[in-house]
């Protein structure tokens, strides 16, 4: 799977959020998209669902998404919207089901191909324990990973998640991320917007930092955070760990 | 977990309930009084005269109450389903004020005299006028909310306009119809109007039914939803055009039978999940009953004059409205 995005550029309320951004991913990797507040990251991400209207070109394998037929477009990219949640009380895998929703056809009822990806999601995000459970009676690092599955279960073989870890404790923000990892190292792209940059550093491949608009840095996690490119947009002094057990950890503002 | 009881077994109940009460309707008479035997005694006389009277006098209303029952279930729960409300209803969609004020003028206007069919054709002309003005206040690609707010603005000017035509009444005899007519009722139709809101319903159920999938993906959110294949655009403006063509088409020839599509979701929830998709039959079949149940209730007074089938729906649907509010801020947390 190859995902490109080619000079985009896209308004929220006619404010220019995203200013020529352009990115090229191939094959199986876990890509993190990082930067500060407002930049731009969920703006990408929404552009590239094809959530909202944008210019430039977005191609998967070469094909463009927004001439893609809504089905079509379901079934090649999930999208974990951040801050999702369930409105009504669904019973966990019935929830987890809705991730099918793409590949069911008119009049028919779930195939076994797809009883069988609700299990991969299902064992994928280790949420066995709270199947028969009212989803919103579980707290909210167990919900966060019932939705996970959701979007793992549509196994489009792009996945995009916004935000997946904040608001969860460390215990469950290092879950989600192997959750991640791994449905990666099953040979699909994830790209994921996140704020803790250790998490990103740790269990990215790569990391996509964007600045006003546009992209400051691409690459490698040790590559792009560096001291300078800290400083420049996220306005931090941090401490960096390297090598086997790298780390960020932000000390000071340095204006 | 409390598992469901087997979604075909409910529906298949609620069915045998509704069809129960279908030929309660036709045999049972004012006061509780069993018809069975009076039909036997007219068509001993003439065969004709009591066939007569069983298609054209009782089983139009039979009919109108199944239909108009089925339809406001069936769209309270699409409704339900689409705003992500459990508070939502038909009478919140401007086409039963478009309908009510469409009826409402033909009597007015004095037309309703000529045949019983201009007040039916006044409401549908009410309704798809109130639904086009929707459209207009909308405007293009619209979230859901602001669908909303334009059907509470189209409603309260409906509400206004209907309010106005009383006011202004001619007569304090016509002012008595409309507001007797407001009230809702399936007495003293006929199989005309039957026919005659037959298409709208039908229409309006296939396209609230089409939106089944949607619904069920849009309890995760419109994002979600969109992300897994569903044109947002397309999910609102069927489930809206259904139920205005469908909920307009029912005003049209009953008035308002209120809270029948609130309450009856909730009644299907402990049944059959929570799931939007799996509530639209069950919650047509339960419609259906409730609207035949309440309307043998009706009859039940043998003096006086009728109970309305809307007062008693309303009777019925008010409390349990409160009751379902102060549910909801119990389970707040």
């Amino acid at each position: 799977m190859r995902l490109a995005v080619e000079n985009l550029h896209a308004s929220l309320g006619g404010a220019r959020v995203l200013r020529g951004v352009s990115l090229a991913a191939d094959g199986a990797q876990f890509v993190g998209l990082i930067g500060p507040n407002g930049v731009g990251k969920t703006t990408l991400v929404r552009a590239v669902a094809g959530l909202i209207p944008f210019e430039g070109v977005v191609t998967l394998d070469g094909a463009p998404v927004s001439a893609m037929s809504a089905r079509a477009r379901a079934r090649a990219i999930s999208y974990l919207a951040q801050g999702e949640g369930s409105h009504w009380p669904l019973e966990v895998s019935r929830l987890v089901a809705l991730g099918r929703l793409p590949h069911l056809e008119p009049f028919h009822r779930a195939s076994a191909e797809d009883e069988a990806a609700i299990e991969r999601a299902i064992s994928l995000a280790g949420v066995h324990e709270f199947l028969g459970r009212d989803v919103l009676t579980l707290s909210g690092g167990e919900r966060s990973r019932v939705l996970l599955a959701r979007a793992l279960a549509v196994e489009a073989p792009l996945m995009l998640v916004d935000e997946p870890v904040s608001a969860l404790d460390p215990y469950h923000q290092l879950r989600i991320m192997e959750v991640l990892r791994a449905y990666a190292d099953e040979g699909r792209m994830v790209v994921a917007v996140l704020h803790d940059l250790t998490l990103a550093a740790r269990h990215c491949d790569r990391l996509i930092l964007l600045d006003d608009g546009k992209i400051k840095a691409d690459g490698p996690p040790a590559d792009v955070l560096t001291p300078q490119n800290l400083r420049e947009t996220y306005r931090i002094e941090a401490l960096i760990g390297e090598g086997s057990e790298p780390f960020v950890l932000p000390i000071r503002r340095a204006e | 977990m409390k598992r469901h009881i087997d979604a075909w077994a409910v529906n298949l109940s609620l069915a045998a309930l509704a069809a129960l009460l279908f030929a309660a309707s036709i045999y049972v008479g004012r006061g509780g009084e069993l018809l069975a035997d009076k039909f036997e005694t007219i068509s001993a006389v003439d065969r004709d005269i009591a066939w007569l009277i069983l298609t054209e006098v009782r089983l139009p209303r039979a009919l109108l109450g199944l239909l108009v029952g089925a339809t406001l279930g069936l769209t309270g729960a699409g409704l339900q389903g689409l705003l992500r409300n459990p508070l939502a209803e038909p009478g919140l969609i401007g086409a039963s004020g478009g309908a009510a004020l469409g009826a409402v003028l033909v009597f007015y206007s004095g037309l309703a005299a000529g045949t019983a069919m201009f007040v039916p054709i006044g409401g549908v002309i009410g309704a798809v006028a109130a639904l086009a003005v929707l459209y207009l206040l909308a405007g293009r690609g619209p979230s859901v909310v602001t669908i909303m707010l334009a059907c509470v603005a189209v409603s309260g000017c409906t509400g206004a306009l209907t309010s106005l035509a009383l006011n202004l009444s001619p007569s304090p005899y016509a002012a008595l119809e409309i507001v007797f007519w407001m009230l809702g009722s399936l007495t003293d139709r006929s199989m005309t109007q039957v026919w005659f809101v037959l298409p709208f319903m039908g229409v309006g159920w296939l396209l609230v039914a089409s939106t089944w999938r949607a619904l069920d993906a849009l309890s995760l959110g419109e994002d979600t939803a969109a992300t897994l294949g569903f044109s947002m655009r397309s999910v609102t403006a069927r489930a809206i055009l259904g139920t205005g063509l469908a909920v307009g088409a029912a005003v049209s020839v009953t008035g308002v039978v209120g809270f029948v599509g609130l309450v009856v979701p909730h009644l299907m929830r402990p049944l059959v999940g929570q799931r939007p998709a799996s509530l639209l039959l069950p919650s047509a079949l339960g419609g259906a009953a409730l609207v035949l149940a309440a309307d043998l209730f009706v009859r039940i007074p043998v003096n006086g004059p009728e109970l309305k089938l809307g007062v008693v729906t309303s009777l019925i649907g008010a409390p349990f409205f409160l009751w379902l509010i102060l549910r909801t801020r119990r389970e707040a947390p």
